[in-house]
């Protein structure tokens, strides 16, 4: 166990490398071997849901997203200049060499930073970051109806009804009515608003 | 060459190799997210919390090309067989079909009078297992995902 591995650190990572390689390739050479393959015309279309499929995958893009892909590669140039500035910015080495080195660097990145935010302010003063959206005109009615009416309505809480296990008391309703004169027993029986005809 | 099950010598790999890929295949069936009418919604019950199709491996997918079981749920109409018949063959082997419901068994209440109701899925496009009923209860459907299950295991990799 005392002697030094004959294998490095990089060494590792290509034997990882190799094994997952030829993991992968054993998986889809067994795909290919056991997978059924039946390509027919119909399969091989484009999958619309089950539609046809019409006209051009292709479609035109709306140009109005170069002004933000424009303002997206400044940024992103920025920030690829960032990285490398910062693992020099905090060197103790040049910092040995010229005690101003962190002062320097740092005015000179905000410097550089300064003048892309200008760029940033300059097109949103412009209004490029503004999509044209459209403007809807709500209708406004003058009703003479007030806004506290609602109110009350929107105040009030569903309520249940009370629930009871016993029925209505019909007998009672009925020996009522029965002791009322017998036009007004006759009004109130149902009448047959719908009367169905049929053809013989 | 031709594998024979039935020799004594060879078989042994081929059938361990069946029975992996049929397990496989049994465990997860994944049916093309795709309802027609009222049986659908039974589908979707039976996918849901309650019923909970997801224990069996069945898993919706939403493209054809993931699916291995299309779910006939409710009233194929001829305008819908056309695109049943695409989506179907849209799926890559192996691929199964479940009629669900009597309208797609047979037509159901239209099997007389409806001049627009496929008289049958099946003659579209091959059914494999037939859930009775309109619509068919959760329960009827999972007792159908069962029976796929059943036909599944039964296939063999050399004889289709």
């Amino acid at each position: 166990m005392a002697e030094v591995s004959q294998i490095s650190e990089f060494g590792k990572i290509l034997i990882f490398l190799i094994t997952g390689i030829i993991l992968v390739a054993l998986m889809f050479f067994a795909n290919r071997v056991i997978a059924p393959n039946n390509p027919t015309p119909e399969k091989l279309i484009s999958y619309e849901c089950g539609e046809e499929p019409t006209g051009n995958a292709w479609l035109p893009f709306n140009s109005r997203f170069y002004v933000i892909a424009l303002i997206f590669l400044l940024f992103d140039v920025e920030m690829v200049f960032i990285f490398p500035w910062a693992t020099v910015f905090g060197s103790h080495e040049i910092q040995a060499v010229d005690h101003r080195w962190g002062l320097f660097s740092l005015t000179e990145m905000f410097l550089f930073l300064g003048i892309l935010i200008l760029g940033l302010v300059y097109v949103w003063v412009k209004g490029d970051l503004n999509w044209i959206k459209p403007t809807p005109t709500r209708p406004m009615v003058d009703t003479n109806i007030p806004l506290n009416l609602y109110e009350s309505i929107n105040r009030q809480q569903h309520t249940l009804k009370k629930f009871s296990t016993e029925r209505e008391p019909i007998t009672a309703t009925a020996t009522a009515s029965a002791t009322i004169s017998t036009s007004t027993t006759t009004a109130t029986a149902p009448t047959i608003r719908f009367k169905p005809t049929f053809k013989k | 060459m031709t594998p024979d099950l039935t020799h004594e010598g060879g078989g042994v790999m081929v059938t361990k190799l069946n029975d992996l890929l049929n397990w496989s295949r049994m465990s997860s069936l994944w049916p093309l997210g795709f309802g027609i009418a009222c049986c659908a919604i039974e589908m979707m019950g039976s996918y849901a919390s309650t019923y909970d199709l997801d224990r069996f491996g069945v898993f919706m997918r939403p493209s054809a090309r993931q699916a291995d079981v299309i779910i006939i749920a409710g009233t194929v109409t001829f305008k819908m067989a056309e695109r049943i018949k695409r989506l179907y063959e849209q799926m890559p082997e192996p691929k199964y079909v479940i009629s669900m419901g009597s309208c797609s068994n047979c037509g159901g209440p239209y099997w007389q009078h409806g001049y627009h109701v496929v008289k049958g899925v099946d003659r579209v496009i091959p059914v494999d297992v037939y859930v009775q009923g309109c619509p068919p209860r959760p329960e009827a459907l999972i007792g159908a995902i069962l029976e796929l299950q059943k036909i599944i295991d039964g296939e063999s990799l050399v004889n289709g």
